[in-house]
């Protein structure tokens, strides 16, 4: 508990970081009020704007405005939407959260058996072929796996939809896209891990015990296996929500991926600093969770 | 003092001529490793003689000769070997000239973020204290935020151009470098050449130079070359969103955008890009992973 609270508070003057960071990029780089207006507007008009919007006062005096606005949850407003960035962010997150979940769920499908046969049957047909997808899953840009799902299962064979949300068959093709690249990654993870763990004492304890292969691989090895693997994905949150931002586009997946990019590409300020902020803070707490997990499973870690 | 740090300071050191030689062994020996300086060193020359390759400039349009599939398809042509985009540009001389943008950007980003990376993680390593305080949690923060997005953000405020494309790439991909290199910094600097060294009075600046550098260069090697994967895929993956590359420059990332609109009626034009990445990109991977089981058998994957 005290670790935890000591890493907690570890994590204010990385938030405060962002925060600034954010503010900078957003206040400093460009004319937030020559994007808001139209072309034909007067000097005068963008003046009196600017003065409402506070951006006549000095930077810290801005800055420390903008952080008061941020922790009493006033992350401004969509002036494409003309709608509170907050709400428009969470109307955006269940799309994005169920297609998280989803690539997940086809990341471990793919990876879990994978990674423990090829540690199992090392350098066999099986570890070859199996490291070797794995790599080729690590070299392929997703959005064109994304592309050349569509080109395979939408329209040569008509299996699932091209685009969009609804029904599960739309899920399908940007879960496996997002997901292929994870799976991946996880793949190797596991292999290596469980090559680690499989050549460890307890291990040969368990098998001249006389308990047979199986037990072995999945009770023993494979368990602590998990215990990095766990960790490492946690730590793969941020390449994960970055990469809902290529698979919702390829896609037109109607998540909050979608939405920061077009935000993006429309200067609309206030939804993308609202949520690369939350998205930090949900980066650094899953982060946190993680170390707590990997002390937590492996007792020989000491809380310093 | 001196004749004991010495042989010990060069232990991690590697000798130009003999080492080069062991390389190539090594090199032979790994069919992987093989494979990957072979793409490697043919996407460079493919970069570099471009226009010694193809005759068709890779940003004409030629609207009557719009989405001309490949040779082997009927319809097709010779002069078109892999077909025309939808604004009637051939797309074989577009990958042929993409391999420059590709190269350029990742081989460039790669430079800045290594020497921001490893002047950082130096300084955060050795001198510690406020240093390592600033410097690291400014790595956590970046940390925090997906590359993606954070590179995106700078794209859209500073305007998309190949310079700001190469500054952003560096300037946010510094912090891997940075972490690895104090990690090994703070163990490296208590080891006992580079105290033998302090108590003889050598310059700080001397022993991060001459100590220090030299003992972190083969990791650093490894990283980077890995880094350049990681970089030509990002590149694509911005020109893609619309924030990378524009109009008329080529870029492999671009054709994918545009063939992800016809990919209903012309398969080829997302196609043959995609394939040129994701080649390029298990070149250098199979590349990197050579160097590291040579240079740097202690990090794993």
């Amino acid at each position: 508990m005290k670790y935890f609270l000591k890493s907690l508070v570890k994590t204010i003057p990385v938030l405060l970081l962002i925060t600034l960071i954010v503010f900078l990029l957003v206040r400093v780089t460009g004319d937030p009020v020559s994007l808001m207006l139209p072309e034909t507007a007067t000097d005068a008009e963008r003046d009196s704007l600017r003065e409402a919007m506070g951006f006549n006062d000095p930077l810290p005096v801005q800055y420390l405005n903008y952080l008061g606005d941020l922790v009493t949850g006033d992350f401004g407003d969509s002036f494409r939407y003309n709608t509170d960035a907050l709400n428009l962010i969470l109307e955006r997150l269940p799309a994005t959260i169920e297609l998280a979940i989803a690539s997940m769920i086809v990341a471990i499908v793919i990876s879990v058996p994978l990674g423990i046969l090829s540690a199992v049957k090392r350098n066999s047909f099986f570890d070859l072929f199996i490291t070797g997808g794995a790599v080729l899953g690590k070299a392929m840009p997703s959005f064109w796996l994304g592309i050349m799902l569509i080109l395979m299962l939408s329209v040569t064979f008509q299996f699932f939809p091209v685009s969009g949300r609804g029904t599960l068959g739309h899920l399908v093709l940007p879960a496996l896209t997002l997901g292929t690249g994870i799976a991946a990654e996880m793949t190797r993870l596991i292999r290596s891990s469980m090559l680690e763990i499989l050549g460890q004492d307890f291990i040969r304890t368990a098998r001249s015990k006389g308990l047979g292969e199986s037990i072995v691989v999945n009770k023993h090895a494979f368990r602590n296996a998990l215990i990095p693997v766990v960790t490492i994905m946690a730590l793969q949150t941020s390449t994960l929500i970055g990469g809902t931002l290529i698979t919702e586009t390829v896609f037109a997946w109607p998540g909050l991926g979608q939405l920061l990019v077009q935000s993006v590409n429309l200067r609309d300020m206030a939804v993308v600093q609202a949520a690369t902020f939350i998205i930090a803070i949900f980066v650094i707490l899953s982060n946190l969770i993680a170390d707590l997990v990997y002390r937590t499973l492996d007792p020989r870690i000491k809380y310093d | 003092m001196t004749g004991i740090t010495e042989p010990i300071a060069n232990e991690g050191r590697v000798k130009p001529q003999s080492s080069l030689k062991r390389l190539g062994k090594r090199l032979l020996q790994s069919k992987t490793g093989m494979v990957g300086l072979i793409i490697v060193v043919g996407v460079i020359l493919m970069a570099i003689l471009a226009p010694l390759l193809t005759d068709n400039d890779p940003a004409k349009t030629d609207v009557i000769n719009r989405l001309i599939p490949p040779f082997w398809l009927e319809g097709g042509n010779t002069e078109f070997l892999l077909g025309t985009d939808n604004l009637g540009r051939d797309i074989l001389s577009r990958i042929i000239y993409g391999s420059r943008i590709s190269l350029l950007i990742g081989i460039s980003a790669v430079l800045l973020a290594g020497a921001i990376g490893m002047a950082l993680g130096l300084i955060a390593g050795y001198y510690g204290k406020v240093w390592d305080f600033i410097i690291m949690r400014t790595v956590d923060s970046l940390l925090a935020i997906p590359n993606i997005l954070f590179m995106l953000i700078i794209l859209a405020v500073m305007g998309p151009s190949l310079i700001t494309l190469i500054l952003v790439l560096g300037g946010t991909s510094w912090v891997v470098y940075a972490r690895m290199v104090r990690s090994e910094t703070l163990s490296i600097k208590e080891r006992d050449y580079v105290r033998s060294a302090k108590a003889i009075g050598a310059k700080d600046f001397r022993i991060i130079m001459k100590y220090i550098l030299p003992n972190v260069l083969s990791s650093f090697i490894v990283i980077a070359t890995l880094n350049v994967a990681t970089t030509i895929i990002l590149e694509a993956s911005l020109s893609f969103l619309g924030l990378g590359i524009q109009p008329p420059d080529v870029s492999w990332g671009l054709m994918l955008s545009d063939g992800r609109e016809y990919i209903a009626t012309s398969w080829w034009v997302a196609t043959f890009p995609g394939i040129a990445i994701t080649v390029t990109v298990l070149g250098v991977i199979f590349l990197g992973d050579w160097l590291r089981d040579v240079l740097d058998p202690k990090i794993k994957d």
